[in-house]
């Protein structure tokens, strides 16, 4: 089979929009309002504020299968105040749950950083809860040239 | 997996009080339950599902894990040292395996 430049073009402007309808319907992803109530979950129904929680990824990841990601929170860490755990959400994940991190005031600061798989550009949600009973929220979004769930 | 290996950078010395970083590795595939075959049955799940660490047999940070960890987990975490001791590294696999690894720090 030949095809003309014209015909080949318009072929695979075809193929690309079925590709984009695709993946839109393929995976289930978690979305906003599941990622809402993983953090209402994990909250325990507190309301979280924003602040003293600080999220760092980069803007644009060009690999979803690992992406780096350091959380650290404003604490003095001691017996009477301390940050109890920092969970991660992702919004655009198959689930939203990431990892927990459980501190203690042994840990002397609250700050961890791992390595995170993304399946596309999504918000990712850092929320902390102290031993005082606060809870504090912060969010990035992350640019993600090729996913990392597979398929 | 029996063949996880892991890594664990702790500081030689540090003095009473010092707040130290520590970073660990463990080589896992993570399998996240998401990803097909070439037949297109679902590769069942299999991931190290927590990391625990411990200070003289108290602990210090730990962390409950989900799918979205990449491969070979890597965890960077502070710990307050008031006194000579040994960490203890515990990582569980989804299939019950358990992989640990000690470090001691001289503290001064």
């Amino acid at each position: 089979m030949k095809l003309t430049r014209r015909e080949t073009m318009s072929f695979s402007a075809g193929a690309i929009a079925l590709m984009i309808a695709g993946a839109r319907t393929a995976p289930a992803m978690a979305g906003a309002g599941e990622t809402d109530a993983a953090v209402m979950a994990f909250s325990g129904g507190a309301q979280p504020e924003a602040g003293v929680i600080t999220l760092k990824a980069p803007e644009i990841a060009e690999n979803g299968n690992t992406v780096p990601v350091s959380v650290s929170v404003d604490s003095p860490m001691t017996k009477d105040d301390y940050v109890e755990s920092v969970a991660i959400f992702a919004e655009g994940n198959p689930n939203p749950e990431v990892v927990t991190f459980n501190f203690t005031p042994r840990s002397g600061e609250a700050a961890a950083t791992t390595r995170m798989r993304l399946a596309k550009t999504q918000n990712v949600v850092a929320v902390a809860k102290t031993s005082t009973g606060k809870v504090y929220i912060d969010k990035r979004e992350v640019k993600v040239t090729i996913g990392g769930c597979g398929g | 997996m029996a063949s996880a290996k892991p890594r664990v950078k702790v500081p030689k010395k540090a003095s009473a009080g010092d707040v130290i970083t520590i970073k660990t590795l463990i080589s896992h595939k993570m399998e996240s339950g998401q990803r097909k075959d070439k037949k297109g049955e679902v590769i069942p799940r299999q991931i190290i599902n927590k990391f625990e660490c411990f200070f003289n047999g108290e602990p210090v940070f730990s962390c409950d894990i989900d799918p979205a960890i990449s491969a070979n987990p890597y965890f960077e975490f502070s710990a307050k040292v008031d006194e000579p001791g040994t960490f203890k590294f515990v990582w569980t696999d989804d299939d019950g395996s358990v992989y640990e690894t000690e470090k001691a720090i001289k503290v001064n």
